[in-house]
């Protein structure tokens, strides 16, 4: 073949006369193309001569003299595609090798075979739309049934929010009439209870009196070896203990000091003498029992620390045992270690030697009691107006939570609320909470990640309810927190469809519910005008 | 000396090249202490004194260059060893690395260079182009080396290393090639340095100053000195000087030339398929789409992740069905795993690297313990070559080309993030070869490419590590950068000084490997990478994704007019190319490289050339509302290649800008050919016609040339098959001829415009065609800018014609 110049003619002579050029293919536009006339760029920038129209060189601004070739960096090419849909292409996909058209037309010198595929393409296509919309009217109708749930739903939900005012209100006027009740009976049950403490103290010093007089009868009989009824300082003297100057002996002089400067005393004059010494007074008979003290209790304590430092030590493998996930246990390690250490049993208790274990308060008398049983009813029933009406409160903020989110402009969104849906796949078990969040948990063992939490909805302006974003979920390394985009579209179930993590740490959720099936009545009219083609 | 550069030469498969090289021809004088040679051209002599030994190479008078001036040569003789305790201690914190067997080995000489206060080469260093003194700081470090986040303007080693400097002056530009493969450090001093202008002006007029010099001094671990001298004393004789030694740059396909859209990682086919579909739909054009180690099984190379790209070839058909290619990694780090095959071949042929005892050497990467390769023994690079053919590397077919990324080798657990130094690569310790190795992975990689098709195709590599010769393989990119504007701005000084040593085919990753960028500096990264060789997107897996139709419209069409300039200036790339190939001419250029005695030219490196005749002020800066572009050239003009304003040369311009701005300017006197269809892959354009853009010179004179070949087979060397026509326009005639008889091709295309800048309004244009027929060109011209344009001439673009003006 010969290239060179007759190359070129060639090359013009198929564009310009063997081929009938697919100009102007448009037929609102065929007008502006009028043969032997001359022609006016689309744009008026310029007229040419009609010959230069589609004659592989652009003249026109805007492109429009080539509609047929690619010569116009601007220029689209009209593909009719009868059997399909018609379509616009830029001309840089004219006679690229490429076939676009499914009526081959983009290709008339390319030397690409393409196949006439529009039939197929369109008999396909109608299939698709005829099913989309048999689902898309299903889809319509179960969205009607969802709108008018969620409407009454909602007429519920207000319905409640505003009978809970109400039992509100009952409530807290309650709670302050109890408050009233309580206080009232508080003050009667604490002078009662005062009194009665009071009337024990009294009691115990009487007690107390008695013993020490008892005390001291045992000690001057005790230290009157010869009964002669007078303690007299030889008998004192073997009380070593009470040598005022602790120099390990007990003179004639400091004895007789004790005695009061008498070489005896007798009962009554013991009196004062024994509330000088019965501090450091040890009893006879005591003294020869005192026995060193048994070592019982040191290995009990040794035990009991030895149980600790081993519980310890058990700790620690446990909690690196599991550092496969460190990132990710973190925060459960420390709770973990703040329960350990609560649960470390307090060291055994050595009983303590109280001064008066002997005697324990007497029980309230009749009239004490009744007051404080009064109190104690009047502290509960007004404990549990308030916790009722915690649970009031509770039960209006999540309402208003509810009532106040965007479920879509006729609340057809609301059933998600609530709802978790899951998609499983070879990894990992995939978790939407409409509303809530999403989540991510691997299917044979490991915790479950966070992929955001309820941002908005994040569809284009004139779609706004078809995608939700969920944001702020765990960050990822070096990169941002995770994030989850979730397309909706009409499907008769509410079902997960599809995940996917198309760039690292942003997640793709597919969705389909009846809740974003558009009216069927448009659908057809496509569907319709399609099939007249 | 020379003689012993050529022994090694041989050694460094390079035999060939050193006949070329100048060699010594003649004692002319002779005392007892000292010889003076003649170097056979242009008066050109090297003394050499004995005592103290020294060599000086003059020219007339003037001393060129003088080795060992300062006394600091040095090397040390092979011996048997004895350990020192010291060692030893020293040998436990950094196993493997410090200490040959035969005892240190070191060798280092200096050079001084009179009258030099430029030099620029030796990367790869993220520096500027003009190399800083070293002076109480660390010498330039030439060790590959897998840096992470790596720092700017910082001799610290990077993946590559080419141990050649070039010196320039007004007078000359000189080269030296230190050819050593160990790890080298090179020391830069020179007495005007930290000199104030004033101070340098005071020295004049007290007629003290001494002349400038530059002193360099290379140190070794190992090897022989072994240095190649070039003496210019052009800039472009350097580059042939240099191109000699170590071959020129591959001449690539040309749709590697066009855009690449890669990142770590595209997940699975239907990911390939979406972004693919993504460029259709946004109308953007792209040649090759990039799969990261994750397409793979498990890291291991040659094979696919059975769940994530089942059906490869489908695939890749896909590509092909819309005229594009895909690159898919082959790293240099074999997983160790018995049931691998390409690790079992390996082991059982004995061709991994050893270590000093003599098991297979071991290390830690992406796939976990791997094996790698010895690629300097020649039997394993031919056997890993077969691995390419279409029937081993199962899925692959001949538009899926290959990515050698770590072959520094990264190995995550040795010393430095590489491989000891005492492995062993048969006889020779990794300590010997180091900055070798990456240039074998490339080299064995692109025989295997060719291999595959029977020698027809030319292969396509992208190669992290390099050395001197790496430009015979295939493209570089800078590695791991990140997407800040530093990054953006060091990514024309590393391109240029890479250039300046042979490897022109270089490229960043276009919005930064690491972080994710602000969307102006990603318009920003398109623009300027559009500009430059290697024309790639990349990211980090951690990023947040960034096709170019993510960012809202506007930023998509900012983007697609980046890459749509790209496309459009693709036949002048390719000739370039073509260029670098044939000559050894870099493609991306300093200034001063065209414009040898300004000055003012020899420290820029925020704005470069394309040949000689497009230059390039990319908007690097945040916020940027303008850039002072500096037009060389005394009496010479320019043209803006957007508006067709002419500027006259000699000048600092203040260019206004705005996000949609790159500026560009096309010489005064030269032609440049452009393909203004753009379509979506550079294959789509094979047929389609030129439009010439003829810029004249205040002479009225122009010159250009217009290149086309198959665009991706040898035939254009093997079969002459290619058009190469020159186009000149002088005394009011634009014609072309044929550049080189003994070529044929023949090509569809025909020229479409011809777009004459600087022109003066004809009365009528007339076609001539050898056939004898002549025919009137429709015109329009543009009286505000002096814009003629010459309707359709629709003559093939391979044959003689004429347009005469009258």
């Amino acid at each position: 073949m010969d290239f060179n110049l007759a190359g070129v003619h060639w090359l013009s002579d198929l564009l310009l006369c063997t081929q009938p050029l697919p100009v102007p293919t448009i037929p609102t536009e065929r007008q502006f193309y009028e043969e032997n006339k001359p022609f006016t760029c689309l744009d008026g920038s310029s007229t040419i001569p009609f010959d230069r129209v589609n004659d592989d060189y652009c003249d026109c601004r805007d492109g429009s003299d080539e509609p047929g070739t690619a010569a116009c960096p601007n220029g689209s090419f009209h593909c009719t595609n009868a059997g399909f849909r018609p379509t616009f292409i830029p001309s840089s996909r004219i006679n690229d090798g490429i076939c676009d058209c499914c009526d081959t037309t983009d290709e008339y010198n390319s030397g690409a075979t393409c196949q006439n595929t529009c039939r197929e393409m369109g008999r396909k296509e109608r299939e698709s739309l005829q099913i989309m919309a048999e689902i898309t009217k299903e889809g319509f109708l179960l969205k009607q049934q969802l709108i008018h749930e969620a409407k009454r739903g909602q007429e519920d939900k207000q319905g409640k929010l505003t009978e809970l005012q109400g039992s509100k209100k009952g409530l807290e006027e309650k709670v302050e009439a109890l408050r009233t009740v309580k206080e009232t009976a508080e003050d009667p049950e604490k002078e009662a209870k005062e009194r009665h403490l009071k009337a024990w103290e009294e009691q115990k010093e009487l007690i107390r009196m008695e013993k020490d007089k008892t005390r001291m009868a045992e000690a001057f009989l005790e230290l009157d070896d010869d009964a002669d009824g007078y303690v007299s300082v030889a008998e004192l003297q073997s009380h070593l203990e009470l040598d005022p100057d602790s120099d390990g002996s007990l003179s004639e002089t400091e004895t007789q000091g004790l005695l009061g400067g008498a070489d005896k005393v007798d009962t009554s004059t013991f009196e004062t003498v024994w509330s000088g010494i019965k501090d450091k007074y040890l009893s006879e008979v005591s003294q020869g029992q005192s026995e060193p003290p048994a070592p019982v209790e040191t290995p009990q304590e040794e035990e009991s620390r030895d149980f600790v430092s081993d519980h310890d030590s058990d700790h620690y493998p446990e909690d690196y045992a599991g550092e496969e996930d460190v990132e990710d246990d973190e925060e459960d390690d420390h709770e973990e270690e703040e329960e350990e250490e609560e649960k470390v049993p307090p060291t055994v208790q050595t009983p303590e030697k109280r001064e008066d274990d002997e005697v324990s308060m007497p029980p309230y008398d009749t009239e004490t009691q009744s007051l404080i049983d009064a109190a104690q009813k009047a502290r509960d029933d007004f404990d549990e107006a308030e916790r009722a009406l915690r649970e009031v409160d509770d039960q209006m903020k999540n309402l208003e939570k509810e009532i106040g989110f965007d479920f879509g402009p006729s609340a057809e969104f609301a059933y998600l609320y609530s709802q978790c849906y899951e998609l499983s796949t070879s990894e990992y078990i995939y978790r939407l909470c409409p509303f809530n969040r999403v989540s991510q948990k691997p299917k044979f063992g490991g915790s479950e990640t966070n992929l955001g939490l309820w941002g908005q909805w994040a569809g284009p302006e004139d779609n706004l309810y078809s995608v939700m974003k969920y944001d702020h979920g765990q960050g990822c390394w070096q990169g941002p927190n995770r994030s989850t985009t979730v397309k909706l579209t009409c499907g008769k179930e509410t079902v997960v469809t599809s995940t996917s993590e198309p760039s690292r740490c942003e997640y793709l959720m597919e969705f389909t519910t009846p809740a974003v099936c558009q009216e069927p009545a448009s659908l057809d009219e496509v569907l319709h005008g399609h099939t007249e083609l | 000396l020379l003689k012993g550069a050529c022994v090694t030469a041989r050694r460094m498969d390079m035999e060939e090249k050193c006949s070329r090289a100048n060699s010594v021809s003649g004692i002319q004088e002779m005392d007892e202490n000292g010889v003076v040679l003649s170097l056979g051209a242009d008066s050109q002599w090297l003394i050499v004194s004995a005592k103290p030994f020294r060599l000086d190479i003059m020219e007339g008078r003037e001393v060129l260059l003088s080795l060992n001036s300062r006394g600091l040569l040095a090397f040390e003789h092979l011996r048997i060893r004895t350990v020192t305790s010291a060692e030893l201690v020293l040998n436990v914190v950094c196993p493997g690395w410090l200490f040959s067997p035969t005892g240190p080995s070191s060798i280092s000489l200096d050079f001084s260079l009179p009258g030099v206060e430029h030099v620029y080469g030796i990367p790869e260093h993220a520096d500027s182009l003009k190399l800083k003194t070293t002076d109480g700081g660390d010498p330039y470090r030439l060790f590959n080396l897998d840096v992470f986040q790596y720092e700017l303007f910082n001799p610290m080693a990077l993946y590559g290393a080419i141990p050649v400097m070039l010196s320039h002056s007004a007078q000359r530009t000189m080269g030296i090639f230190w050819l050593n493969a160990a790890e080298t450090w090179v020391d830069i001093s020179s007495n005007t340095a930290g000199k104030t202008v004033f101070g340098q002006m005071l020295d004049y007029v007290q007629g003290s100053s001494e002349t400038p010099q530059t002193d360099v001094r290379w140190i070794s671990e190992s090897g022989i000195i072994d240095v190649f001298i070039m003496l210019g004393p052009t800039p472009t004789d350097v580059f042939s000087q240099y191109s000699s030694l170590t071959g020129t740059q591959a001449f690539p396909p040309l749709s590697a030339l066009a855009y690449h859209q890669c990142r770590w990682n595209y997940n699975d086919q239907e990911d390939v398929a979406a972004v693919d579909q993504g460029f259709d739909e946004h109308d953007i054009p792209y040649d090759f789409i990039w799969l990261d180690i994750e397409h793979t099984d498990g890291k291991r190379y040659f094979t696919w992740d059975p769940h994530k790209f089942p059906q490869p070839k489908d695939m890749l058909q896909g590509l092909v069905d819309k005229r594009r290619k895909m690159v898919t990694i082959v790293d240099p780090h074999i997983k160790v795993d018995s049931s691998y095959k390409i690790h079992n071949e390996i082991r059982s042929k004995g061709f991994y690297v050893k270590n000093k005892d003599g098991g297979d050497y071991e290390g830690w990467c992406w796939p976990g313990n791997s094996g790698y390769p010895d690629f300097t023994n020649p039997e394993m690079r031919a056997w890993w070559a077969s691995m390419f053919a279409y029937d081993q590397y199962e899925g692959s077919m001949e538009n899926m080309y290959t990515w050698n990324d770590m072959n520094e080798p990264s190995v995550f657990n040795g010393p430095e993030v590489t491989m000891h130094k005492d492995a062993l690569h048969g006889n020779w310790e990794n300590r010997d070869l180091h900055n070798l190795y990456g240039l074998y992975v490339q080299m064995a990689t692109a025989e295997g490419l060719i291999e595959r098709s029977g020698g027809v195709e030319r292969p396509f590599v992208l190669t992290r590590a390099f050395f001197a010769g790496s430009q015979r393989y295939g493209a570089v990119w800078t590695g791991d950068n990140t997407a800040e504007w530093e990054h953006l701005k060091i990514s024309i000084p590393m391109c240029l000084s890479l250039g300046l040593v042979g490897v022109s085919f270089c490229g960043a990753d276009v919005g930064g490997f690491f972080k994710s960028p602000s969307t102006e500096l990603l318009v920003r990264w398109y623009q300027t990478g559009a500009y430059q060789p290697f024309f790639r997107a990349h990211a980090h897996l951690d990023t947040p994704r960034r096709e170019p139709w993510l960012f809202g419209p506007e930023n998509t069409a900012l983007i697609r007019e980046a890459v749509r300039q790209r496309y459009a200036l693709l036949p002048y790339w390719y000739q370039l190319f073509y260029h670098a190939h044939h000559s050894g001419q870099p493609v991306m250029r300093p200034l001063w490289v065209e414009y040898p005695q300004d000055t003012a030219t020899f420290s820029m490196d925020d704005q470069f050339l394309l040949g000689e005749d497009l230059l390039v002020h990319p908007v690097t800066e945040e916020g940027g509302r303008g850039v002072t572009a500096y037009l060389p050239g005394k009496g010479e003009v320019w043209f803006d290649v957007h508006t067709f304003q002419k500027h006259n040369g000699a000048q600092n311009l203040y260019i206004p800008v705005t996000i949609s701005s790159i500026p560009v300017f096309q010489r005064g006197g030269s032609i440049i050919p452009r393909k203004a269809r753009v379509r979506r892959s550079s294959s789509c354009m094979e047929h389609d016609p030129y439009t010439l853009f003829v810029a004249l010179s205040p002479k009225r004179f122009a010159q250009g040339e217009l290149y086309i070949d198959d665009g991706h087979t040898f035939n254009f060397d093997k079969q002459k098959q290619f058009i190469h026509r020159r186009l000149s326009f002088a005394n009011k005639a634009l014609s072309s001829r044929n550049l080189a008889p003994g070529s044929q091709f023949i090509t569809p295309s025909w020229i479409e415009k011809i777009v004459i800048l600087g022109a003066s309004k004809p009365s009528k244009a007339t076609l001539k065609t050898p056939d004898g027929k002549e025919n009137l060109l429709e015109f329009e011209f543009d009286a505000s800018m002096s814009v003629l344009t010459l309707r359709k001439p629709g003559v093939n673009a391979g044959v003689d014609w004429t347009v005469v003006l009258q």
